[in-house]
């Protein structure tokens, strides 16, 4: 192998030009103005005042008193956050109790059969989220599917209300990510050895300690990817909590839309954009110190 | 019996159903008794993997039992089973270090933390590979990893251990080196020993006592002298070392080879007058030089200490004869030159077909 000669690198850089100006116009710049303007006062009816200030990562935590400028926790604004997480959290705990299982299931199948399997769980990316979405509430209402069947059999008397809830949300993001978990779960178990299984029903382990000390030690990067990307997009969800959840579960995601429409508050909205990039970049950085610490062991 | 560690009593196991049925264990009884280092011996497809995963506990026999001292475990999940395995793919736990896959089944038994500790220092001594106690099995070699399955699967005082082709991904020497490694831990620990091998010459050189084993059956249970010298069958024969096979007809208590010669066998196994009978004998039990058979050299082939001579009698059945090598490597035998041969005497066995 001959190493690259200066001007096969400098060929290299040019022939990457194209590339990095997507990158700098696409990736950064949107960024760069976001950050900018996070520092700028809010205009009258939108837009920014060239002025620098830190009103708006103030706001983002407290809100003043109109009348005696008495500052107080943003409470609502916490609330907001809160639920954010909480559902984020959720979500990606249900679609792994769920994905898990598939995820298996999948690995074991004949090779043959799990092409077929894969796609399967990948036909709901050909369809619009925003229709997926509908068709969950045409579920979920108290006219939907679910409350007539269950009327029907005389399990409930009345409509259970779950549209407009939390657990509308829940519902509606669990599956709208869940093939997101279960393909990284399903590389990572089709990577492992089963022998390995056997191996710990030999030395004493039940099937549950198997599963705990032998099978998920060893499909944790799997699990790891699959969480992240769960996470993070809940985190920014939009459509989902905006149809399933009404007006009154926001989560950050509809919150800084807010800013940015009737809220007329762009500084406010960058500020919070921010804050939910820097939530998603804690939960990467905890991705690869997870991952890159099983690679130095092994 | 009082002093067997195994026993399988009519043990089948059959996989699939209607048409497709695989009988991989037919009605299988045998005894392995305790302390013994006893080998499964046979081609691939035999059973002999089969009978060991009954005894593991990773499957359950169709019919039959499978004892374990007195107990029937035929039914008992592995976890439950007194006995250990080494695999062939020695399935060490990649995300655990050396002392942590020895130390798993002690920890899993409930055993307190000192114990396990004091436990696994002592088998990695046994193996030594003290020095190797904080290690990934991906950073070891194939000779240190096979060990650390072995510590691993002993740690836990098993009643049985069961060792499924353990050496078959070992290169020649390091091969040898376990083999004598394996004796040395069994003398030690006492530990019953069922080891599964497709080759005959670690099942000779290591066992008490070996089961060999065709198609879910096991045909012939003996020491390795018994199995050498006095094989049951043609199979076995054939399998186990290097047999002559000759045709031929029995008469007036002697036999009639296919080239017109009669030779005197010790024991006619019951073959009654005139019956075709097979004969096998090994090829170190030909004596080229002198006697009543005459053959012509087709082949001479060099082993370092021996020399495989290639004779073709008249009917042109082809007899082989190990000869010591002489000091100057060369027998003498040119490759077309008739020569007398003869068998040693009782070394001429009628075999059961």
């Amino acid at each position: 192998m001959s190493a690259p000669t200066p001007s096969t690198a400098r060929t290299g850089w040019i022939l990457s030009i194209p590339a990095l100006i997507l990158l700098a116009l696409g990736a950064s710049g949107p960024l760069l103005i976001v950050v900018v303007y996070a520092f700028l006062e809010p205009g009258e009816y939108s837009g920014v005042v060239w002025n620098f200030t830190t009103e708006a990562w103030f706001r983002v935590f407290f809100e003043r008193d109109i009348f005696d400028d008495t500052v107080s926790m943003a409470d609502a604004h916490l609330t907001i956050f809160w639920r954010s997480v909480k559902l984020s959290v959720l979500t990606t705990l249900i679609t792994f109790a769920i994905g898990f299982p598939t995820a298996w299931f999948i690995a074991t199948r004949p090779a043959g059969q799990r092409a077929l399997w894969l796609f399967l769980i990948t036909i709901p990316f050909w369809t619009n989220l925003l229709i997926r979405t509908f068709a969950i509430m045409e579920v979920i209402r108290n006219q939907g599917l679910l409350n007539t069947a269950l009327i029907g059999l005389g399990v409930i008397g009345e409509p259970i209300q779950i549209l407009y809830t939390d657990t509308a949300v829940l519902i509606g993001m669990a599956y709208v990510y869940l093939p997101l978990m279960v393909l990284p779960l399903y590389a990572a178990i089709d990577r492992f050895d089963f022998r390995l299984v056997e191996a710990g029903y030999d030395l004493y382990a039940t099937r549950w300690r198997v599963l705990r000390r032998v099978i998920l030690p060893i499909v944790k990067p799997g699990i790891v990817a699959g969480s992240i990307l769960v996470f993070v997009p809940s985190l920014g969800a939009y459509v989902t909590p905006r149809i399933l959840g009404g007006g009154k579960n926001m989560m950050i995601g509809n919150f800084i839309e807010l800013q940015f429409g009737q809220g007329r508050n762009w500084p406010l909205g960058a500020a919070l954009s921010l804050i939910l990039l820097a939530i998603v970049l804690v939960a990467l950085l905890a991705y690869v110190r997870v991952t890159s610490s099983d690679r130095q062991d092994g | 019996m009082a002093d067997a560690a195994v026993e399988a009593r009519s043990a089948s196991k059959e996989y699939g159903s209607g048409d497709r049925i695989v009988r991989a264990l037919r009605d299988v009884s045998l005894t392995i008794r305790k302390g013994e280092f006893f080998t499964l011996l046979g081609p691939s497809g035999c059973g002999k993997t089969t009978l060991l995963r009954l005894i593991a506990g990773f499957e359950m026999p169709t019919s039959g039992t499978i004892l374990l001292g007195n107990r029937d475990i035929s039914r008992m999940p592995p976890y439950q089973r007194p006995v250990n395995t080494v695999f062939q793919s020695y399935a060490l736990f990649p995300h655990l270090d050396v002392a942590e896959n020895v130390g798993f089944g002690l920890t899993m038994r409930g055993q307190p933390k000192a114990e396990v500790e004091r436990r696994v220092a002592r088998m990695l001594a046994l193996v030594k590979l003290e020095a190797f106690a904080g290690r990934k099995p991906q950073q070891l070699s194939g000779g240190q990893q096979q060990r650390v399955a072995l510590a691993r699967a002993l740690a836990p005082s098993p009643e049985v251990l069961l060792l499924d082709e353990p050496l078959s991904a070992l290169d020649l020497k390091l091969r040898k080196e376990m083999q004598l490694e394996l004796k040395r831990l069994q003398h030690e620990t006492g530990i019953t020993f069922v080891f599964v091998t497709h080759d005959q010459e670690e099942a000779l050189t290591m066992s008490d006592r070996i089961g060999v084993m065709r198609d879910g059956v096991i045909l012939q249970v003996g020491g390795p002298r018994e199995i050498y010298n006095r094989p049951v069958n043609r199979f076995v024969a054939d399998f186990i070392g290097e047999t002559n096979i000759l045709a031929g007809r029995t008469e007036a208590g002697c036999v009639r080879l296919g080239s017109g010669d009669l030779i005197a066998v010790d024991n006619l196994n019951g073959a009654a007058e005139g019956a075709a009978v097979t004969l096998a004998v090994r090829p170190e039990q030909v004596r080229i030089g002198a006697g009543p058979l005459q053959g012509r050299v087709s082949n001479t082939v060099y082993f370092g200490t021996d020399t495989h001579c290639h004779l073709r009698m008249a009917d042109d059945t082809e007899v082989v004869a190990r000869m010591q090598s002489p000091p100057s490597g060369d027998v003498g035998l040119g490759e077309g030159a008739t020569v007398a041969f003869d068998f040693v005497a009782g070394a001429v066995r009628v075999l059961e077909d």
